[in-house]
């Protein structure tokens, strides 16, 4: 599957957006916020909706009509791509108010706040279920069918909250509770699992083959001639191959940056008195250009059925 | 109604015929224009709404050269209707074509990624997705004569391989043909149920092998002649 750059920087960037807006809403309603200030409260939440942001707009750049993009809010009956347009841009508004909410109260957690904050929090986890469904539910995927789609979209949305949101407490002066730093590991920790689980599940044979393709199940089938000369647009789209050495290198680099240096750094800084900022910075920069990463290697490694006409044998 | 195609595996010759006269029709037909790239360069690209791709079916000696022809098969569990988040794809209730809103289309790709059967093409120079119509801007038009009234790829195939009709009635020619023959459908364990289908190629007799003496190198005049024209 041809990796759309666009497509890679919105899951991966609004993914840290919602996930440090989840995190900095879930730290407020448990007791408080760690931060020296509510301006820099505030900070942290505009950082969220500017990363957010960033995600959502650059979803936009992948469309070949954008100007019929507000049409895609129309069919959230069936589409899980309306869903995830829907709800990411019902997000705002209520963010929005959970701040209101604060700031008229002093930034007391009130009634009003844990009510629209926890609407947030679930709306986060929604809005990244229907992400991962957009994929999840193609049968033309085999890779992607899978219930693992949808529990890796959640794991890593919580994760990269976890390393944005202790930045953000790190940044500010402070020094997250030690609970951010051992979920930050155990996170990494579950991640590396998961995804070294997800790599061989990726390499099952699929019952989709040439054979059904063309009807001819009781003999060998082989491509003679695609009838042109030219890659057309089904083969720049979806028959999009990268060399087993190349891929195999991606995937150390995945599970290196995304969660095993991530993992050590916040074991790092559980073992010292005060958080380091850099070591901070170090572990979201791991963690982000892992994920992106992560991220091209999910495309890369989802094979399209109609790979199979093209003559690929299952 | 559930109008299909029918198309049979034993006659096709592979002419690239109906991708033709398809692109003819429709690039000025309602879904019109279907854009090319770089046509008479290197790498030429363009939208089109049926491609013929070529098999070797077995191993030799029995082996047969298929050419399989492929558009739309308008499938009843049409999945690349559900993805859509515009409401641009549809599949019609009346005689069950899946057709696209060009007016609608945001251009995402994902009922291109939906379709098993690589049946949607983006248009690039457009920016919408274009796909086969079944010419329902032939098929119902009553300013044509009757036996016109067909898709434009069935009206041109010079072997008769392509049939047009309504899987939905059994006593129509497709019905028929698909029962007494062995309609088939592809990839079916997917549960796409298209309504187009494949019929088989038919036994042929397997050609008798002789072994060739090529050990005499002496020389002979005809191999002497074609030597010298080859050169």
């Amino acid at each position: 599957m041809h990796p759309a750059l666009s497509i890679l920087v919105f899951t991966v960037t609004s993914g840290f957006g919602y996930g440090l807006m989840t995190l900095l809403i879930v730290s407020q309603l448990l007791g408080g916020s760690p931060f020296d200030n509510p301006n820099a409260y505030l900070t942290a939440l505009l950082l969220a909706f500017v990363l957010m942001s960033i995600g959502l707009l650059s979803s936009t750049f992948h469309l070949a009509n954008p100007k019929n993009a507000w049409r895609a809010f129309s069919r959230f009956r069936t589409s899980w791509l309306s869903r995830e347009g829907v709800l990411a841009l019902l997000y705002y508004p209520i963010a929005l108010a959970y701040v209101t909410a604060l700031w008229l109260n002093d930034w007391q957690t009130t009634a009003a706040a844990y009510a629209l904050g926890g609407l947030c929090v679930v709306l986060g986890f929604v809005l990244t279920h229907c992400t991962a469904m957009i994929y999840a539910s193609l049968k033309t995927f085999p890779q992607w069918h899978t219930r693992l789609v949808p529990f890796g979209f959640s794991l890593f949305f919580v994760y990269s909250g976890v390393l944005a949101y202790a930045l953000a407490v790190v940044a500010d002066g402070g020094s997250p509770h030690a609970a951010v730093w051992i979920s930050g590991c155990v996170l990494a920790f579950i991640g590396l699992l998961f995804k070294l689980s997800y790599f061989s599940f990726v390499g099952e044979p699929s019952k989709t083959t040439i054979n059904t393709a063309t009807t001819f199940t009781e003999a060998t089938v082989r491509l003679f001639d695609t009838g042109h000369s030219a890659e057309n647009f089904l083969q720049k789209e979806f028959v999009y191959v990268v060399g087993p050495k190349t891929k195999a290198l991606a995937r150390k680099i995945t599970l290196a940056l995304a969660f095993v240096l991530p993992l050590v750094l916040s074991a790092l800084q559980l073992s010292r008195d005060s958080s380091s900022l850099s070591l901070a910075v170090f572990a979201v920069l791991c963690g982000y250009f892992g994920l992106l990463l992560e991220r091209w290697l999910f495309f890369i490694e989802a094979k399209h059925v109609v790979r199979r006409f093209y003559g690929e044998q299952h | 109604m559930k109008l299909g195609l029918l198309i049979d595996l034993d006659t096709c010759v592979g002419c690239h015929g109906c991708a033709t006269a398809c692109k003819q029709w429709n690039t000025s037909g309602t879904i019109g224009p279907l854009s090319d790239s770089n046509p008479y360069g290197k790498d030429p690209d363009g939208a089109w709404l049926n491609r013929i791709r070529t098999y070797e079916v077995g191993d030799a000696p029995g082996s047969k050269t298929v050419h399989f022809p492929m558009s739309c098969l308008h499938c009843e569990n049409a999945d690349c209707v559900t993805v859509c988040p515009t409401g641009a794809s549809y599949k019609r209730e009346e005689d069950g074509i899946v057709l696209v809103d060009q007016d609608k289309c945001m251009g995402c790709n994902l009922c291109a990624w939906a379709c098993p059967y690589g049946a949607r093409e983006l248009d690039r120079d457009q920016g919408v997705m274009k796909k086969c119509t079944l010419c329902v801007d032939r098929i119902y038009d009553q300013n044509l004569p009757e036996e016109e009234r067909q898709p434009a790829c069935v009206l041109t195939c010079p072997t008769s391989s392509r049939l047009f009709g309504d899987f939905d009635d059994p006593q129509s020619e497709v019905s028929i043909k698909a029962r007494e023959r062995g309609g088939r459908d592809l990839m079916p364990e997917l549960g796409y149920e298209p309504t187009n289908k494949y019929l088989p190629p038919r036994e042929k007799a397997t050609v008798e092998m002789f072994e060739v003496d090529s050990s005499g190198d002496g020389f002979s005049l005809k191999g002497w002649v074609n030597k010298m024209i080859a050169r």
